[in-house]
């Protein structure tokens, strides 16, 4: 690999980490550093040399390269020259910052640099090397243990003396984040102002309470009341002076575990709903067994039938964990897939079509202008107040008023009369409001290609399905003849159906007229 | 039906309030017919009809001095041979079932083209029944709203049959009587007849939900 390659990745101030890749030996060509010498997870002397040297004093102290460059200067200087030998651009880049903290392990005596930079290193949690907050990524990397070692052991340690249920949060709040030099308990000490505002708020909601619960004669929820608002109000600190990734490492991958994906807040209310029933269910169960049971004898079942359930948890964990990430990382693909697909059809349906129709009424550019403007509306709409283009069913709540819309638009736009008949009617939901975008879609499609000037509409609602039938009598055309990738049909009719459970046919001959026929399934039944 | 000319072509009244409507159909008519009188409003329309005996009216449901509901009550009593055609822009569901209980054979919306016209007319004079689409979709939707037959009533006048509903379902898809019937490979004479069977329970039948069903009914 030649260096002029690697010179973008040193930007990164963890470009020392890095820099002991099989990719980048040729540096320390001459033998003297040599793969196998090196540990798997790069020992790096520090993470975040830049970093640190502005910002912290004391962890300059921890770094023996950091006060002491000279030494390393003429290895840094050869290697600058092969550097500018191979490339000159490289030179000026990597001059700055890298051969002198480079230094130490890439053309020092290995070993002996290599240990002190591990021992030496700061403890720092992982970003990327994480199940929870990256306390043993941390650890793994500081150590050289394997991070799956130390998971075993911290869940062990756990499980047998409980500890470890109190350390790991603790080592969460004090051991900073790797790239960073405060923790968050500082930064939630520090944090004066998001303080007040919690004791504003929660002083008096503990007053009222306790005023409450002593007036209803329960003191000993009054009792309980102190250290849960305490509890709350230091989450709450925490939560504010947590960092955005952490914040979002908690959205993206806790929250869908905890069944609290939706991002509104029906799903948070819903999940501290869920916390706070488990919790008074919980406490239910251990006063039950804790009751009628004088001596804590009788708590050595419980204690047994717990680890075993823990131990469970421990060889399984994994592995479920890893199940669920799948089973959300594949939901997600899939809703992805179909916003997609969805974007698509609205393309589709709105700006391909006033292209289309742009074209045809390019001698007329009244027209013209018309179908641009309603378009650049439409899109804006979209774009900015999420509208869905192309939609008819998003001003209407039932189908006979829905399609109404749908032959006022398809009249204004096309040109062409839409005779409807409709049976029934009922309350539109997602499904048939997708199940009228196609019918639009296909009305449209008439209008374009039948060459006739009118096309009828028939919507029957029945009880368990609304059908919904588009016919005009131009030329017609012959199914089979359409490849399946035509999008007009295929995605904005058929695949919109699909999406909901619906169905669509196309009955056409040539010189016949064409009739499509949409079905789709109705959630909400009659009686 | 029997006032048919020997030539075929049949007699036709036109009542209808807008002159230029009434040109136009005469237009489109053309020589395939022999139209034998107009007339824009209820009480006039009675008494020529009266008078000089078509074989069919083709009748404006709205029309000043009582609808065309009060036309068919001034000929039919007198004159039950006299085939009436309801011909509306309006497409009020009450309007519709109204002139067809009445005693008109069919219904037709004035966005029809000319042959569909003719044909229309010519169908009527035969005795037979023609429903538009948008009359199809009506009377489903009202026979669909009955449910159940009531007891003491009779469940053949208030039910369709199942034959008679595949048809009408077609009619409101769009399809001529001629495509009915190749899609359910059956004659056209055959829907035909289903269709009139259908008229016939339409007029006939003592629900009075098929009167409350038009008249509560808001659509369109």
């Amino acid at each position: 690999m030649s260096l002029i390659a690697r010179g973008p990745q040193r930007r990164d101030h963890r470009g020392i980490e890095e820099a002991p890749e099989p990719g980048t030996r040729p540096l320390t060509d001459g033998g003297r550093l040599t793969g196998p010498s090196l540990p798997a997870p790069p020992p790096a002397p520090a993470p975040a040399p830049g970093v640190e040297i502005n910002g912290n004093g004391a962890a300059n102290v921890t770094r023996p390269e950091g006060p002491a460059p000279p030494p390393w200067d003429p290895p840094g200087a050869v290697f600058g020259r092969r550097t500018a030998n191979r490339g000159q651009g490289h030179w000026s880049h990597s001059h700055g910052q890298g051969p002198r903290r480079r230094g130490p392990w890439s053309e020092g005596d290995d070993g002996h640099h290599h240990h002190v930079g591990r021992k030496l290193r700061a403890l720092r949690r992982s970003p990327d090397n994480r199940v929870l907050g990256g306390v043993c990524g941390g650890i793994s990397r500081t150590t050289g243990i394997d991070a799956m070692w130390v998971r075993i052991g911290f869940v062990l340690v756990a499980v047998a003396s409980g500890v470890m249920v109190l350390a790991y949060p603790l080592a969460w709040l004090l051991i900073p984040m790797e790239g960073q030099t405060d923790n968050i308990y500082s930064r939630a000490v520090g944090d004066r102002r998001g303080m007040r505002t919690i004791a504003a708020i929660l002083v008096p909601l503990l007053i009222a309470t306790q005023f409450i619960t002593s007036s209803l004669h329960v003191s000993f929820v009054g009792f309980l009341g102190w250290p849960a608002f305490l509890a709350v109000g230091v989450v709450i600190l925490i939560w504010r002076n947590a960092d955005q990734s952490e914040k979002a490492f908690i959205d993206n991958d806790v929250m869908p575990l905890l069944g609290a994906d939706t991002h509104d807040g029906k799903g948070r209310r819903w999940l501290v709903a869920r916390i706070v029933a488990g919790l008074l269910i919980g406490a239910g169960g251990i006063a039950l067994l804790v009751e009628g049971h004088t001596t804590v004898a009788a708590l050595r079942p419980v204690g047994g039938a717990a680890l075993v359930i823990a131990a469970s948890v421990v060889i399984f964990g994994p592995w479920w964990l890893s199940l669920l990430r799948d089973l959300i990382a594949e939901r997600q693909a899939r809703a992805l897939a179909e916003e997609r697909a969805q974007m698509a059809a609205h393309v589709h349906d709105s700006v391909l079509q006033t292209l289309a129709l742009i074209q045809r009424a390019s001698d007329d550019p009244q027209q013209v202008v018309r179908l641009a403007r309603s378009q650049e509306r439409e899109l804006r709409a979209w774009l900015f107040e999420g509208r869905h283009p192309g939609a008819i069913g998003e001003d209407a709540s039932m189908l006979a008023e829905g399609i109404g819309l749908l032959q006022r638009q398809v009249e204004a736009d096309h040109g062409i009369a839409v005779q409807v008949v409709m049976v029934g009617d009922c309350q539109l939901d997602e499904a048939l409001r997708a199940l009228l975008d196609a019918a639009r879609e296909a009305t449209v499609n008439a209008a374009k290609w039948s060459g006739e000037d009118q096309v009828s509409v028939y919507a029957e609602v029945e009880a368990d399905t609304v059908m919904l039938y588009v016919r005009d009598r131009g030329h017609g055309f012959d199914p089979a003849a359409v490849p399946e990738d035509r999008r007009g049909i295929s995605q904005s009719i058929r695949a919109r159906v699909a999406r909901f459970g619906g169905s669509a046919v196309v009955r056409s001959a040539p010189g016949e007229g064409a009739e499509v026929q949409l079905c789709m399934p109705r959630r909400e039944r009659v009686k | 039906m029997t006032g048919t000319e020997p030539g075929g072509r049949p007699r036709i009244f036109l009542v209808e309030d807008h002159a230029v409507f009434r040109a136009g159909v005469r237009a489109e008519l053309g020589d395939a017919v022999d139209v034998v009188g107009e007339a824009d409003e209820a009480a006039a329309a009675v008494e020529l009809i009266n008078e000089r005996l078509p074989d069919v009216v083709l009748l404006d449901v709205h029309l000043p001095g009582g609808g065309g509901h009060a036309v068919l009550g001034g000929v039919l009593p007198h004159h039950p041979e006299v085939q009436f055609l309801a011909l509306s822009v309006s497409d009020a569901p009450e309007d519709v079932i109204d002139v067809i209980r009445a005693g008109a054979r069919g219904y037709i919306t004035k966005t029809i083209s000319g042959p569909e016209l003719l044909q229309a007319v010519y169908r009527v004079a035969a005795g037979d029944a023609v429903f538009s689409p948008r009359l199809a979709g009506f009377v489903l939707d009202a026979f669909a709203q009955i449910g159940a037959p009531a007891q003491g009533l009779d469940p053949e006048l208030d039910q369709l049959s199942p034959r008679e509903r595949e048809v009408l379902r077609l009619i409101a898809r769009g399809y001529t009587y001629k495509e009915v019937g190749r899609d359910l490979s059956i004659s056209a004479k055959t829907v035909e007849s289903h269709v009139s069977s259908v008229l016939r329970k339409l007029q006939l039948s003592t629900r009075h939900e098929l009167t409350r069903w038009a008249t509560d009914r808001r659509l369109v």
